[in-house]
């Protein structure tokens, strides 16, 4: 049985191979056109795109998503997924904003409670998938079904609100660099760091490839997927945060709204990561952020219809994929 | 699981193997019960228990008339699940269907615009776009190898983009009389009320295909092609083609569940929003894994009972709304946690 080797995911067929140090430099390169094409296109239309406003403007807008997308990444690379971080997303917004009430002395409050809320989602999350066998998507979705349900019967609209202090999260810059695009860069890092260059990192790499092989070379495989939800619950606290510094007050729509839990999905596999596990880079997700949100301005420098955008949208994600399907059948990995 | 194991033999015997090895020689009557009960998937015992408790509650509920227009509201659902399950089997996912079955709510009430002479040919049409959706679906997923969970969220977009794209962002036109009746309306029948055709629509859907998935070598490659995907190959299925079918039968379905959904709800932006989930775990509730290999149609229509009557009984405990999520939540974790267990202990 597949599901009896494989825990917490599916496998497609043929797919998991595992090549996972593959080089980002292609999404890299992929963006670089998709940059230039913008460029282009919004020159030729009389526009003007290489602006600092624009600029920064599409860098801020990767935040919310790039944040959470760098921890789906992470869960990705395992083997497993996440469906709970968009309802994650609203219940940092929603708490951090109650708990902080406006008031600056309790910013430290209310960020050490998120944290410790999405940990504790995390912990649950991985748990589940490791000790009670359930599929991630099942598990995460029951998760995200549950937060839902109470936060949606606790709270019905925007609650409280945030210091104008932490809003200097969403809103000031060093120089022409926002706070938020640094927060951004050192999760990305950081992100980089921990599964390049520490034990953790290789083993998550190697459960993802094959969790049967994994385990029987001694890696811990469950510590290892528990850990990977926990540091993924944690982005997307990050991006509750980042919101809600952007919002001032947080509602309990602010994360399925934005979609966080299919898009992070959607850009980390643009960026190279395989659903299936085992294959993957921060860095490459970085860029499938980026890749959206250049597209999203352009489609927006020429106002294009919010419908046609979604369509869009769903044709680049499938159309991504299938390219990179493509391109490893070439190399022959099948 | 016992019965709705795959892939079946010729036949799958009542009891299953392991458990009627296990089972001691000349054993009294009370584990003749329980073996009986084995042979039941869990589903069907559980969705008894709920509906008990409600009719506990609310005695009326199991009168004919009431209990008919539970199962009509539940007709949707379930129609949805019992194409899902093809897909899951076949070790894929489908989440596009809740986009699919807004987009037939929506198409029909633009294209008909309350016409009833529009109704003949518009359920064909509607029909023959589920199959397409669902083709294109498959090809993706088989011939271009994306996984599916990434190719049916790119269709899910596709089609809510597309539809509200040329209905120009909300819905427009409404839905024929004879269009809704399938959703709304039934038989009278004497001494019975009415019998929604909603009821009877899923009784046939759901018999068709039963006998599709449990008694026809289609069925069988299904099974083979989620449980082992490289036997079957190698065995002489061809794989990528069943598991195209899956998502066709899939797509047919959403269409199925849309006309019911439409007639019974109306013409709404949200007709179907979330239904891919709730399809998928009703699914699960009726004891398949994902991944494939297992479960049934039979099963995870009475999942999708259990699944509505779970809300009907919160409904009557006086549960806020928000919280049934909640505890839809919990129950199919717990189900799916149920189900990784009996697996494992079964081998």
């Amino acid at each position: 049985m597949i599901a009896d080797t494989m825990p917490g995911r599916l496998r497609p067929l043929g797919l998991g191979r595992d090549s996972g140090t593959a080089s980002s430099a292609p999404v890299w390169l992929v963006f670089g056109g998709v940059f230039a094409v913008a460029w282009l296109l919004v020159e030729l239309n009389g526009g003007q795109f290489m602006t600092v406003d624009n600029l920064q403007n599409m860098a801020v807008r990767s935040v919310a998503l790039g944040l959470v997308a760098v921890g789906q990444t992470i869960v990705l690379i395992g083997g497993s997924l996440d469906l709970s971080v968009a309802y994650l997303v609203s219940v940092t917004a929603v708490g951090a904003s109650f708990v902080m009430q406006g008031d600056p002395d309790r910013m430290v409050l209310g960020v050490v409670v998120t944290l410790a809320i999405g940990a504790l989602i995390g912990l649950v999350n991985g748990l589940v998938i490791t000790g009670l066998r359930v599929n991630a998507f099942i598990a995460t979705l029951g998760t995200s079904l549950v937060m839902s349900g109470v936060l949606n019967a606790l709270f019905t609209n925007f609650t409280g609100s945030v210091p104008r202090q932490f809003q200097a999260l969403g809103y000031n810059a060093l120089g022409p660099v926002p706070v938020a695009v640094i927060l951004l860069l050192a999760v990305v890092a950081l992100a980089w760091y921990v599964l390049r260059h520490t034990r953790f990192g290789y083993h998550l790499y190697a459960v993802g490839g094959n969790a049967e092989v994994a385990r029987l070379s001694g890696v811990r495989t469950d510590r290892t997927v528990v850990l990977a939800h926990v540091l993924c619950s944690l982005t997307a606290v990050l991006t509750g945060l980042f919101l809600v510094s952007r919002l001032r007050s947080g509602a309990p729509w602010v994360g399925p709204d934005g979609g966080y839990d299919l898009e992070s999905i959607a850009a980390a596999v643009v960026g190279g990561t395989a659903l299936a596990g085992g294959r993957g880079a921060v860095a490459g997700t970085l860029a499938g952020v980026l890749i959206l949100a250049v597209i999203d301005q352009v489609f927006n420098e020429f106002e294009v219809n919010a419908f046609l955008k979604t369509l869009i949208r769903g044709v680049i994600i499938v159309g991504a994929v299938a390219l990179y399907a493509l391109r490893r059948r070439d190399e022959g990995s099948f | 699981m016992t019965t709705t194991a795959g892939p079946p033999g010729a036949q799958p015997p009542a009891v299953p193997e392991a458990q009627r090895t296990a089972a001691p020689q000349g054993e009294p009557a009370g584990g003749r019960v329980r073996r009986l009960l084995r042979a039941v998937p869990p589903i069907w015992l559980v969705l008894a228990a709920v509906i008990f408790l409600i009719a506990w509650r609310n005695p009326t509920f199991v009168e004919p008339a009431p209990f008919l227009a539970f199962l009509r509201r539940c007709a949707p659902l379930a129609v949805l699940a019992a194409g899902q399950v093809f897909v899951i089997i076949a070790g894929e996912f489908d989440l596009s269907v809740g986009a699919l079955v807004t987009a037939v709510v929506v198409v029909a009430a633009r294209l008909s615009d309350g016409d009833a002479a529009h109704t003949w040919w518009l359920i064909p049409l509607l029909l023959a776009a589920g199959a397409l959706v669902g083709l294109v679906n498959g090809l993706v997923t088989t011939r271009l190898r994306v996984p599916s969970f990434i190719a049916t969220l790119g269709m899910l977009l596709v089609l809510g983009g597309a539809v509200f794209l040329w209905s120009g962002g909300a819905p427009r036109g409404s839905l024929a009389d004879n269009f809704r009746q399938f959703g709304r309306f039934g038989v009278e029948l004497p001494g019975l009320g009415q019998l929604p055709y909603a009821v009877l629509i899923l009784l046939a859907v759901g018999v068709a295909l039963w006998l599709l998935l449990s008694h026809s070598r289609f069925g069988h490659q299904v099974y083979a092609a989620g449980g082992n995907p490289r036997a079957a190959a190698l065995s002489g299925v061809d794989v990528r083609r069943v598991r195209t079918a899956a998502f066709v039968i899939s797509g047919l379905s959403a269409v199925v569940a849309g006309i019911l959904l439409g007639g019974f709800t109306g013409v709404t932006a949200e007709a179907g929003a979330g239904y891919e989930f709730q399809a998928i775990a009703a699914v699960v509730l009726g004891g398949a894994v994902l991944g494939g290999g297992r479960g049934s149609v039979g099963a995870s229509v009475a999942g999708a009972l259990t699944l509505q009557s779970v809300f009907t009984l919160l409904n009557l405990l006086g549960l806020a709304k928000s919280l049934r999520d909640a505890v839809q939540g919990l129950i199919i974790i717990g189900a799916a946690a149920y189900a990784a267990h009996r697996l494992r202990r079964s081998g």
